[in-house]
This record gives structure tokens, sequence and C-alpha cells, in this order.
């Protein structure tokens, strides 16, 4: 199972700010990841922004970036606070 | 659930990250204390606005995720240290739910000489404004949005990237 965590407005549009879920296997990378995410929340691209940042079990990635099925993989949109 | 107060702050180096209320009164107090022989000491209180663009303010939620919000304001707090001669460093922040007057961020800096001080202190303040992992919800009388840093914000914080300070 992957831990998918869900930051600031994404929150918003996936009406929870984490789900624990078996990815299907098809699903290789981030890029995937974020094309099968904006399908099922019907989100129409707001997962494919490239202000959207990914960190995988705490680590901010560059992507593409291949993905397992017990990885933590958080979407960061941007940041700030002060 | 609360977490435990930040304070004292007696170490050379406290980074706080806490849903607890910052006394910003009494941070500066210790931290004074703590740094009392350095020369210079510099603080910065940033509070919750009462009105926005968006009208006036009734609650600021902060969102951060740790461990990587406090790795990265451990890393902004090392540069500092690399850069400018610095005897103690203190940063507090905020989580969770705000009103206006509430204070969201402390940042202290001391050294021998007001100069490093201050620029130690912008120079946090501008990485805390634009690079820590910390998402903002404003609510206000027309309603909820999350803010993202502003186009000056940036600008402030671009201007660390290539000046010298010695």
């Amino acid at each position: 199972m992957a831990s998918l965590l869900y930051f600031g407005k994404l929150v918003e549009l996936t009406h929870s700010p984490q789900e624990t879920i078996d990815l299907p296997p098809t699903l290789g990378t981030t890029h995937d990841l974020r094309k099968w995410l904006d399908n099922r929340f019907e989100t129409e691209g707001a997962f494919l922004e490239s202000t959207i940042r990914i960190a995988i079990n705490n680590q901010v990635v560059t992507e593409p970036q291949a993905i397992g099925q017990t990885d933590e993989i958080a979407f960061m949109p941007p940041v700030g606070g002060g | 659930m609360k977490s435990p107060s930040c304070l004292p702050l007696e170490a050379a180096k406290v980074i706080c990250v806490s849903e607890s209320p910052i006394d910003a009164g009494a941070a500066l107090s210790q931290f004074q204390k703590a740094a009392a022989t350095s020369g210079g000491i510099v603080s910065f209180t940033g509070n919750v606005r009462g009105t926005s663009a968006q009208g006036s303010v009734t609650t600021l939620h902060l969102q951060s995720y740790s461990p990587l919000t406090e790795q990265g304001i451990e890393r902004a707090a090392q540069t500092a240290r690399d850069r400018w001669p610095l005897d103690h460093i203190t940063i507090l922040h905020r989580t969770g739910d705000m009103r206006p007057g509430d204070t969201i961020v402390f940042v202290a800096a001391a050294s021998a000489h007001r100069r490093a001080a201050f620029e130690a202190a912008d120079f946090l303040m501008d990485y805390l404004k634009t690079e820590a992992v910390f998402w903002k919800k404003e609510t206000t009388s027309e309603g909820a949005a999350w803010i993202e840093p502003r186009a000056e914000d940036y600008q402030d914080n671009a201007r660390w990237a290539n000046t010298e300070t010695t």
C-alpha cells in the first residue's frame, strides 16, 4: 500500500488530506501517477501543474521519478509561511 | 493535539514548529538572556493581519509537513550560520489555526555586531516566506482561500542568491 498525501489547495480537490491505496501496477513513475490521479479526481489538470512538487519518502524529487507500492508520496503546491 | 512549548531558548540554535501559541515577548526575553554577551540582537515577529486584500480576516490556518518542514528550516539556519558569524539563532513557527494578532513566526539572531544579526534575520524571514514547507489558508468575510507567496516575496528571497557578505 502506498500513502498519498495532499497538501494545501489540493485538499479541496481530493476532499481528504491522505489516503492509503494499492496503486495500479501500470503506474511506474510520478508522471503516470499524476495523470492517473487527475483522471480519478476529475481535476482538469490540477495534478499535472509543474508548480505542484512531489516528495517521495520525505525527499522532494526530480521528475519523472520511479514510484513504489510502499512509498509515501506527497503532493506539494507552492509553499510559504512567515 | 497541542505540541509542547518551544521555550526555553537556551541553545545556540533553536528551531521549533508547533501548534502552541508563540509569546514573542517571552521568546525575546529568553533569547536576550541566552545571547546576553553577543553585542547585537535582532528579532522579527510576524503576526496574523486583521485585513487582507480579500477582506477582514477571521482565521489563518497553517499546515506543515514534518519532518520536511523542520529539515528545510534547519538547512536555512545552517546557511545563515555559514554566512554570518552568529552566536545564537531562534526560529519559532506556528501551525494550526490562528486569529488576527496571533504570532505566526518569531526569528531572532545574535552576533557580535549588528549587521550580521540584521542580515541573518532578514535572510531567514525571506526563506520562511517563500521556501519553507508551509501551506496557508486564509478565511475572510469573503470566504476561504489558500495563499501562495507573492511575486515580491520571491524577489526578496532572490536578493540573497548572489550577494557576498564579508
